[in-house]
């Protein structure tokens, strides 16, 4: 399946302070009773974006000056909790096509590679002093450059890493793997049958 | 050197490394319930695949199933129009589905054991981060994302990458009204809620070889709310006991065979595991969680964090995020806290051992006139035996509304919701902000007893006063 190479993803950039920001507050599950994911985008991080009347809260993704953001800054165990694909689906509808932070939960990661969003690993401070220069100038502009292991800013640059198989994927344009899995049949046949799964 | 319950699991799962260096993995079983799955079956029609293996597919509705009344068509018609599609999605691709007519529908981590599916030694996936609890029978079983559930329908594979292995020992004797729930909120609250990263865990120890299967299941259920993706017990006399005579369990010699089979798959006493963690069984309380977190936890008879405990700004602004949201004030006792719902029900704490025991304690007590109490139990089957037992009435005797199997107030996609910032006592597994439906709705996490007891006080109690344990 051909799918596009993703290097590295540049934008602008904004902050969703907080450790362990779970699914359900990425996309409250109430947004999930849908049977396609198109409409989702609208409802990120929506309980704590707006008022149970529908208006703005204080919240950075509610600042115009970050509007059109597309780069996600946060903090550690970002998208812990429910494996709901739901969540990235609802934040790439939002804008967003790479994620930065000091850890991710695991289930959330694998599903934004297979969705070819990358997410990369940076110390705290690196994120701090980031998120110090996106508040003070929201026009930055950021570089997430998956194959070099980077995030680059005006004339700053610190580390930012993948796991090296989500790297792999998602700069050999991989990311999707329903193709490679598929070639696979018939090794699969024969060890459900070695497992003793009768076909 | 020996191998660990996961190696060998991985060794014998795994197809082939694919492209990015990832493992084409195989999965003997998938779950599939109405809220992830009809995304992946809508993929499945674009690109024109089937599913690859059927019979390995089991499939039921959880999630959006109201628990008040059962009667199709249901009053929310998105949460109808999600049922339809799964009814026609397991009718095209020949899935087994056990749908609300068949008396055998529950939660998906209920019916998974219940009906012999979930057996030692194999893979499950399902599109719930919960699927965690079916390590109880020392299978190898975890969350996946919609997209990763279309490859498992399409292929009965999936990229994965290996875990490391932490072995999570508790020895020692439980202290009187200390239960599972306790033990796994209290490791939780130890490694934190992302101290699991990357791991599978093994819980091991005295403590968890006496548990029940049921019991068992409540523990590794919570393994993903302290980071790790899968957590597992290994399979032994217990296990196999659970599994006899269930509906989908191997039986005459296939059975005596399946059984030797399983043995194999426990971690041989030589192995290395990458971090073993050692707890004192006597060391663990009744356990509360206060905050948005579930290793946001102590004792309940300690006192909420206060903003000055905090170890460095991060930890401060966390505390003081949480005790905001949870409205409750910094360094005072959590007994005593108002409750207004109490839930006692889910994939963690909804199983019939759960109603047993919270049923030796209300008996001849009432609930609090302040308190909306729910019952719920996990599948229908559980419904039927509680029923056989009289528990049903001994709950609602007390003040407790018995309900039909589903998820329930756990995450609210069904009209079991919190209203407003109500407080709930609940024995589900989250209690992250809006969990319970209400985007300013409170969750308190405790054992089924301790919602008892709080259900009972009309406020957080200690369960081994409220009830002379």
């Amino acid at each position: 399946m051909a799918l596009a190479k993703i290097t590295s993803v540049s934008g602008r950039a904004v902050h969703v302070p907080g450790a362990d920001i779970d699914t359900d507050r990425i996309i409250p599950a109430r947004f999930m009773k849908c049977v396609t994911f198109d409409g989702l985008g609208e409802f990120a991080f929506y309980d704590v974006r707006k008022n149970e009347d529908g208006s703005d809260k204080q919240h950075p993704l509610n600042e115009p000056r970050f509007k059109g953001a597309s780069i996600l800054l946060a903090d550690s165990n970002f998208g812990c909790g429910s494996s709901r694909e739901h969540a990235p689906q609802a934040l790439y509808r939002f804008g967003f096509r790479a994620v930065i932070a000091q850890s991710f939960a695991e289930i959330f990661f694998g599903n934004c590679t297979t969705l070819g969003i990358p997410c990369v690993i940076a110390s705290e401070a690196d994120i701090k002093a980031l998120s110090d220069a996106v508040n003070a100038d929201p026009t930055l502009e950021v570089t997430v450059d998956v194959a070099n292991d980077q995030v680059r800013y005006g004339d700053k640059s610190f580390k930012a890493s993948s796991a090296t198989t989500a790297k792999e994927a998602l700069i050999t344009g991989h990311w999707d793997p329903i193709g490679e899995l598929l070639e696979a049949k018939d090794d699969v046949a024969s060890k459900m049958k070695a497992l003793g799964w009768a076909a | 050197m020996g191998k660990t319950l996961f190696a060998k699991v991985w060794d014998s799962h795994a197809v082939r490394t694919l492209s990015n260096g990832q493992t084409q993995f195989l999965i003997d079983t998938h779950l599939v319930h109405e809220v992830t799955s009809p995304q992946a079956f809508g993929m499945l029609r674009d690109l024109g695949l089937k599913v690859a293996y059927p019979n390995r597919t089991f499939a039921t509705v959880d999630h959006i199933v109201p628990t008040d009344s059962q009667v199709a068509p249901f009053a929310d018609p998105l949460a109808e129009e999600m049922i339809q599609a799964l009814n026609k999605n397991a009718q095209e691709f020949g899935i087994t589905y056990f749908s609300l007519a068949t008396g055998k529908q529950g939660i998906v981590h209920v019916v998974g054991p219940e009906q012999g599916i979930t057996q030692p030694g194999t893979t499950i996936a399902c599109g719930d981060s919960h699927t965690a609890t079916h390590g109880a029978f020392g299978a190898i079983a975890f969350g996946i994302g919609t997209t990763q559930v279309r490859d498992v329908l399409a292929t009965q594979t999936m990229a994965l990458n290996p875990m490391k292995v932490r072995r999570i020992n508790v020895n020692g004797k439980l202290r009187p009204g200390v239960y599972a729930k306790d033990v796994t909120l209290h490791i939780i609250r130890l490694l934190g809620a992302n101290g699991g990263i990357g791991h599978a865990y093994e819980y091991g120890g005295n403590v968890f070889d006496e548990m029940t299967m049921e019991e068992r299941m409540t523990v590794c259920n919570m393994a993903i709310e302290g980071g790790a993706r899968c957590g597992y017990i290994n399979p032994d006399d217990t296990t196999f006991a659970y599994l006899k005579g269930r509906p989908y369990s191997p039986t005459g010699e296939a059975w005596d065979k399946a059984v030797a089979q399983w043995r194999t798959f426990a971690s041989d006493a030589d192995c290395v595991y990458d971090d073993v963690v050692n707890i004192k069984a006597e060391d663990i309380p009744p356990t509360v969680t206060w905050g948005v977190s579930p290793d946001q936890a102590i004792a309940v008879t300690e006192n909420v964090p206060s903003p000055d405990d905090a170890k460095n700004d991060v930890q401060r602004a966390s505390i003081n995020e949480a005790l905001a949201y949870m409205k409750l004030p910094a360094g005072k006792p959590i007994k005593g806290t108002k409750v207004d719902v109490a839930f006692i029900g889910s994939c963690t704490n909804g199983r019939l051992s759960d109603f047993r025991e919270v049923a030796k304690f209300i008996k001849g007590k009432k609930v609090n006139p302040s308190v909306k109490a729910i019952a719920v139990p996990g599948s229908q089957i559980v419904d039927v035996l509680a029923r056989q037992e009289g528990l049903d009435k001994v709950f609602t005797e007390a003040g407790f509304e018995w309900r039909g199997a589903g998820c329930s107030m756990c995450l609210a996609m069904n009209p079991d919701k919190l209203i407003g910032d109500q407080l709930c006592a609940s024995s589900s597994n989250r209690n992250f902000k809006g969990r319970q439906g209400s985007p300013t709705g409170r969750t308190v996490l405790m054992s089924p007893v301790m919602v008892a007891a709080a259900a009972i006080n009309g406020s957080i109690a200690d369960a081994r006063e409220v009830f002379s344990i």
